[in-house]
């Protein structure tokens, strides 16, 4: 804009502020309307609460899937790492001839341990831990043989690895059975695949449902404030003046969304907490808790939260904020 | 201050509301605007206040052809007028103080200088003892005046009014125009709309006469 002016008028005043005065002020405004938006929002505080949880239960939902899953991550991740290969050896094979697979074993580089479990060993427990130890006692001979268990190494631990491992062991030709049920942790782990798959789709719909619940929210609170918007824009508000509001709105929305996602699913745990801890004991397992949300799961909700009450209020203000100019 | 060159304003639908209108305000210099309803009084106002642009023909405020003013300049060229409507438009769930004050937070200034110029402007239309009110608690010639002190709280260099006066009764009407009036002798530039004809043959001000769009008379 040309701001030259030969005749000797009342100038107006420059168009634009300067950068340094505009930068000067940034910050001080936007902590203004960071509190006058929330004073807006505790003056209904009814119908913001009734939003705030529309979106909480949306958060919460994909968010309390995820924990859950990713604690049957960690379980299975358990299992993993107690990956074991049982090689019985043949019946007649010597405790000798046992201990020198044994060291031929041990320096496979895909093993990390090799052990030893001779066959007296095996009926003692096998005595302790079925519940037929007076019917075993009752046998002449033992009918179990020697035992190796074999730890495959951390670096070996894929399934296609521990696959590739087991067809090498039965090539041993005294080793009469190599047993691994792999399987059922291959399905575990497509379970938890297929999961989180689920929990993607889950979390992509919810969170557009979140962009959309905040979007309506603030196309109405606009709406509301037509007259003030229109006034605004005649007395020489910037867009970005009039859209602030607005927009820290979305963000308190989505902020105090995220907080009630993370309440709900906080409480859901320890709901859940207690059963689950029954249930583990009945395994015989370790005693398996879920335990509270993680902090940066936490941290990642509530600002996945503020990002999309965000986005949600910009989208709305983009376009119903240009409609509405004085007449 | 204002030029109009050749302005022709057509809206959407085909009526023309101004057309072929060459027109100018000196800076300091204060007119009036006349003539029926339907005339074109309120277009050639919002022309000046880009509340509506020019279909042809060229309209200079301040040295600015308006017609290169993007849509994001124009807040900062509004702050410079006061715009002042029949029906006030001020905003009914804020105090008077702060419906005053909303210019100056719009344009950045300090909450110390945003309190003193608020205080000065309601001082000078006499409303300082209601700075705490809700606007609909005041009667119609307080809320004008409210929306006076909101139009010049920021001091700006034209004042632009569209029939300030009328929904006010002669005495009211006579009281807010003579406030234009001590803001014209400060050398404001004033441009008012209006058909109380009695009222501003009293005053010795240039009246400027619209007639189905075209200018018909500029009476010095």
């Amino acid at each position: 804009m040309d701001n030259n002016n030969t005749d000797n008028q009342v100038q107006l005043r420059q168009l634009k502020p300067s950068f340094s005065s505009r930068f000067k002020d940034f910050f001080v405004r936007h902590l203004q309307v960071f509190f006058y938006s929330l004073g807006l929002l505790s003056r209904t505080p009814f119908s913001t609460l009734m939003t705030a949880a529309a979106l909480g239960i949306a958060l919460a939902l994909p968010a309390g899937l995820y924990v859950i899953l990713d604690h049957a991550k960690q379980l299975s991740g358990d299992f993993d790492s107690i990956n074991q290969i049982s090689l019985f050896m043949q019946k007649d094979l010597g405790e000798k001839k046992t201990l020198e697979i044994k060291t031929r074993l041990e320096a496979y580089p895909e093993i990390a341990q090799v052990k030893y479990i001779t066959q007296d060993a095996a009926l003692q427990e096998f005595q302790d831990n079925s519940g037929f130890g007076d019917a075993l006692k009752a046998l002449k001979d033992n009918p179990l043989p020697h035992l190796l268990v074999v730890y495959p190494s951390l670096t070996h631990s894929e399934p296609e690895q521990i696959n590739a491992l087991l067809m090498k062991l039965k090539q041993i030709k005294q080793v009469d059975l190599v047993q691994l049920d792999i399987q059922w942790l291959q399905r575990l782990h497509a379970i938890i695949h297929i999961g989180q798959r689920g929990i993607l789709i889950i979390g992509c719909l919810l969170a557009l449902a979140v962009l959309l619940i905040v979007g309506n929210t603030i196309r109405l609170a606009i709406e509301n404030r037509r007259s003030e918007i229109v006034v605004m824009k005649l007395i020489g508000g910037t867009d970005s003046f009039i859209r602030r509001p607005f927009l820290y709105t979305g963000f308190w929305y989505g902020l105090l969304g995220s907080l009630i996602a993370v309440l709900l699913v906080n409480i859901s745990l320890i709901i859940i907490n207690d059963p689950l801890v029954h249930l583990s004991s009945l395994y015989e397992s370790n005693l398996f808790s879920l335990g509270l949300m993680g902090i940066d799961t936490s941290v990642i909700l509530l600002l996945s939260g503020c990002l999309l009450g965000l986005s949600g209020a910009r989208i709305a203000v983009g376009k119903h904020l240009k409609d509405i100019e004085p007449k | 201050m204002i030029l109009f060159d050749q302005v022709s304003k057509r809206y959407n639908g085909g009526n023309e509301a101004l057309s072929n209108v060459n027109f100018h305000l000196n800076p300091g210099e204060m007119a009036f605007l006349t003539g029926r309803s339907g005339a074109g009084k309120s277009t050639l106002l919002k022309l000046i206040a880009l509340i509506e642009r020019a279909s042809t023909g060229n309209v200079i405020v301040g040295g600015k052809n308006l017609n290169k003013v993007s849509r994001h300049t124009l807040p900062y060229l509004r702050r410079n007028m006061g715009i002042i409507f029949q029906d006030y438009q001020l905003l009914y769930d804020r105090t008077v103080y702060d419906n005053v004050a909303l210019p100056l937070i719009i344009s950045g200034f300090s909450s110390r200088e945003v309190k003193k110029r608020v205080h000065a402007a309601l001082d000078k239309v006499g409303l300082l003892r209601f700075e705490k009110k809700y606007p609909l608690t005041l009667s119609g010639g307080e809320q004008q005046r409210v929306s006076i002190a909101r139009a010049v709280v920021n001091k700006p260099a034209l004042l632009l009014a569209d029939e300030p006066t009328g929904n006010l009764d002669p005495d009211l009407s006579r009281e807010i125009m003579d406030l234009f009036l001590a803001f014209n002798q400060v050398g404001v530039t004033v441009l008012i709309a209006t058909h109380d004809i009695p009222l501003i043959t009293q005053l010795d001000k240039p009246i400027v006469q619209l007639d189905q769009g075209q200018l018909v008379s500029a009476e010095e």
